[in-house]
């Protein structure tokens, strides 16, 4: 490894990370915003509400 | 249904997976490079391994929690440049381990403290603080003058160093023990084994003004009187190409 | 110690006596095999903290196999009784509901004292004369603020996170919690890990690495108790009877894992030998640097905020009685944020001897982290359109919402320090410890003392907490405390950062380092104000949740009919 210099890596980091990040980060906004996800999320919402006085142990 | 619920189990197998590889590249892209890079660590002269004694004062440094209200990293700064000293390289601390930087300064920056007040004015300082600066809010550490400093892991401390990267010769593992009682002997002559094994700049010296024991003081002081000390900056370049990061 | 493990698992056969529900399996005698494993294995580590207690030369190791041989023989003279009273039986039909009972009294027990401990060492900086005893090292400010850090981000946050995340993953999953007498282990072996830690604090046994500074025996538990953890909470998650993972569970399980990789990574060093208390970490220098703030500041990401992101994703459409505002947000919330955060670590590392590209990309991060923050923020806080009336009449909601709000605080404040000419001036001072106890006392503090007044009443069975005057009292008490608290540090902060670069007409530096330490001492006492009331505060919650649980239990119709299995039916 002892090819890589300051400045390389410097930029690999930089650019790189920030390409990678951008990409990423659309991705999963694309992902998340999917509309075969929507009746899913609208059942999700709701988990959290549901009666579940249950329980014991 | 077993077959539904099997798609359920490696759902949230991937998303185990995909939290892993997402936290994992930040890290990796950051912290790997440093590791190979050369020039995250300056070339210069004199960073040499702590002696026992002064790697048993760091320890105590380490036990009493010194890092939470003291630096050891002096920032390129004006304003902590004429305070403190030259601002810290990299090098200065290569066989840290830890590293003792610090995130905060309820009292000054220790990184060059060395040198800076004799052996007996620690001593007064840390048995009582306010006796010697009266505004001070420090802890008191009368007890480290009065407990004996734990020897009996002295090579294996070392030993311990060296497996971790500090470059330890054989000589000084094998006279670890004989280095560090060496070193609180003030009438010790220049050309002493420690001295050749360690370098000329080392301090020898009655550290806690108690020449009948060896104490957990004269370890931190010895430590204290070697922070900073070891680069000499009349000949340290920083502008020069191999030292720019 | 074992006595809440055997109340616990106690209910599961006397649970008022309705012994129709069991599995016919459970009456046959003998030790479930997941409890003659647990055995055998606590059984081993006595014997070997036995042999190192004894074998050792060093002192600060024999008071840790101490305890490690304290905590052995009572966990196996606790399960000894547990086997022979044939109290180790599960019914799969119900929640595991006694490990969250024991973990939200763990919970305000650790609060407790983590928050007294930070009063002490902010006294003691206040009155160092009064406070300070030159005999007794072990009461020094160095030794103390590890107790605090950790008794309030480990202890009291830890255990709120384990005991919120068993609650939420059962009741989001419908489903038992996973692994029989695994749970119990975790909250024990957490506990043990604790005490571990505190003591060895006490004695001087730390790695100085801030948030990591159990020292290699302590860490190697944690990473034992931490693994099972994962396979409880994932174990849950895989026997779920709901298609679905709820985003909450995704936030856990981020916390989690990612805790998981941060502690082991950061906690690498090799032992001074198998009986000595202490290590050297296995990088140094700049690279110990970095990989001690990447874990900083995560330790910051993924267990003060994403865990936490996870309670309020649960705790507050449920107090609300609303679904959450925009589920799609939180899902770009979370793997925005997870991506995002573990970037910004260097920001800790300005102008140190960190290369300059590293620092700028930590800034950039920083930066870019206040975007999905406030994201989530919004999202929590829209949770409560059309129901904002809940702010004036329940306490708990307003509890939570400010929660929220302080998150936005320090989530903006965050970035903005991480800037660098901005960290020039913040960085080393008391501006950063009141960022930090801004997110800790406002965000975390608030949303879990929410949290438990929210599941006190759900895990004992009352109608609601002993004393609403009570959680009015908290609310506002702990508030003026964190104003207090926060608005102090903010002016020492930048007062001493301003003292520290200020210069005299001729250019000499203006004030010696010992004339900023005493021109902070009102706002020190200001800060031990602050830190009393917050303190007060919980010590008010503390007493309602005693006076909640021995209040009368309700009609327990309810609770006969509500086993897991009838809610499969309306859950498709």
């Amino acid at each position: 490894m002892s090819g890589l210099d300051y400045d390389t890596v410097a930029r690999f980091a930089q650019q790189g990370g920030t390409l990678y990040f951008g990409v990423m980060f659309v991705a999963g906004v694309v992902w998340a915003l999917l509309p075969r996800h929507r009746e899913a999320y609208r059942r999700l919402a709701q988990l959290p509400l549901e009666k579940d006085e249950a329980d014991d142990v | 249904m077993w077959k539904r619920h099997q798609k359920f189990e490696r759902h949230s197998l991937w998303l185990v997976i995909g939290i892993v590889i997402t936290v994992s590249i930040g890290g990796l892209i950051e912290i790997a490079p440093l590791f190979w890079v050369e020039s995250t660590i300056e070339e210069v002269e004199g960073v040499r391994p702590y002696t026992p004694l002064e790697q048993a004062g760091r320890d105590i440094y380490v036990s009493e929690g010194c890092y939470s209200c003291h630096s050891q990293m002096i920032r390129p700064l004006r304003d902590e440049v004429e305070r403190y000293g030259h601002y810290s390289l990299a090098a200065e601390s290569m066989y840290d381990h830890p590293f003792q930087w610090g995130s905060k300064r309820t009292g000054p920056d220790l990184a060059r403290v060395g040198g800076k007040y004799s052996n007996d004015w620690h001593v007064e300082h840390l048995k009582d603080p306010r006796a010697v600066v009266p505004e001070s809010n420090m802890p008191p550490y009368r007890f480290l003058a009065d407990q004996d400093l734990d020897t009996h892991a002295t090579r294996e401390r070392l030993r311990a160093l060296l497996a971790v990267g500090v470059p330890y010769t054989a000589a000084q593992i094998e006279n670890a023990e004989a280095d560090l009682k060496a070193q609180v002997d003030p009438f010790a002559s220049e050309t002493s084994e420690l001295r050749q094994r360690y370098g000329p700049n080392v301090v020898q010296s009655d550290f806690d003004g108690d020449p009948t024991r060896l104490t957990k003081m004269d370890a931190l002081i010895a430590y204290l009187q070697v922070l900073g000390t070891m680069v000499d900056f009349r000949t340290y370049e920083a502008e020069s190409p191999e030292n720019l990061r | 110690m074992p006595e809440v493990a055997i109340t616990g698992t106690e209910a599961v056969t006397n649970s008022r006596g309705d012994v129709r529900n069991m599995p016919t399996q459970s009456r046959t005698a003998g030790a479930p095999g997941d409890v003659t494993w647990l055995f055998l294995s606590v059984g081993l580590l006595t014997l070997l903290a036995l042999l190192g207690t004894g074998m050792t030369e060093d002192p600060a190791f024999r008071l840790q196999g101490a305890i490690l041989l304290a905590a052995g023989v009572a966990s196996l003279a606790a399960l000894t009784i547990g086997i022979g009273n044939d109290r180790f039986r599960s019914d799969p039909s119900r929640y595991a509901d006694g490990v969250i009972r024991a973990g939200v009294i763990a919970t305000v027990f650790w609060g407790l004292v983590g928050m007294l401990v930070g009063v002490i060492a902010a006294a003691q900086l206040a009155w160092p004369n009064q406070l300070y005893f030159p005999e007794h090292g072990w009461t020094n400010f160095g030794r103390i603020r590890p107790l605090h850090t950790s008794g309030v981000i480990f202890a009291f946050l830890g255990n709120a996170l384990i005991a919120t995340s068993f609650w939420v993953v059962q009741r989001t999953c419908k489903a038992r919690l996973f692994g029989g007498v695994l749970p119990w282990f975790v909250f024990w072996g957490y506990q043990l890990f604790i005490v571990l830690a505190a003591v060895g604090y006490l004695a001087g046994i730390t790695q100085s690495r801030e948030y990591a500074e159990p020292e290699w025996l302590t860490d190697l538990w944690l990473t034992v108790v931490w693994v099972a953890y994962l396979l409880v909470f994932l174990g849950t998650i895989w026997k779920r009877k709901e298609p679905h993972i709820y985003v909450a569970n995704w936030f856990y399980l981020a916390f989690i894992v990612t805790i998981a990789i941060l502690h082991i990574v950061n906690n690498l060093a090799i032992p001074v030998g198998l009986t000595e208390a202490r290590s050297y970490s296995a990088f140094a220098g700049v690279q110990d640097a970095l990989t001690q703030w990447w874990y900083g500041h995560n330790a910051v990401g993924f267990w003060l905020t994403t865990g936490f992101l996870g309670i309020m994703y649960y705790f507050v459409p449920k107090r609300a009685e609303r679904p959450v505002y925009s589920y799609r947000l939180s899902i770009v919330h979370f793997w925005s944020l997870i991506f995002i955060y573990i970037w910004a670590g260097p920001h800790h590392l300005h102008y140190t001897a960190l290369p300059q590209w590293a620092q700028t990309l930590g800034m950039t991060f920083s930066v870019m982290l206040w975007m999905p923050s406030w994201g989530g923020m919004i999202n929590g806080l829209m949770t409560l359109s059309g129901a904002w009336d809940k702010l004036r009449t329940d306490p708990v909601i307003r509890m939570m919402v400010v929660a929220i709000a302080f998150y936005g605080m320090a989530t903006f404040e965050g970035p903005l320090m991480s800037i660098r000419t901005v960290n020039a001036l913040s960085h080393y001072t008391d501006w950063t410890v009141g960022h930090v106890h801004s997110g800790a006392l406002g965000w975390n503090g608030l949303i879990t003392f929410g949290a438990i007044y929210c599941l006190v009443p759900w895990l004992w069975k009352k109608p609601e907490m002993y004393s609403k005057a009570a959680i009015e009292w908290h609310f506002w008490i702990a508030t003026t405390g964190i104003v207090l608290y926060i608005t102090s540090m903010w002016v020492s902060g930048i007062m001493e950062g301003l003292m520290w670069r200020e210069y005299t007409p001729d250019g000499f530096l203006a004030n010696s380092f010992i004339e900023t330490v005493s021109a902070k001492h009102i706002q020190n006492v200001i800060r031990v104000l602050g830190g009393l009331m917050f303190f007060s505060g919980t010590a008010i919650m503390a007493w309602n949740v005693w006076k909640t649980i021995r209040m009368a239990a309700t009609d327990t119709k309810t609770v006969l009919s509500s086993t897991i299995e009838p809610q499969l039916l309306p859950a498709e």
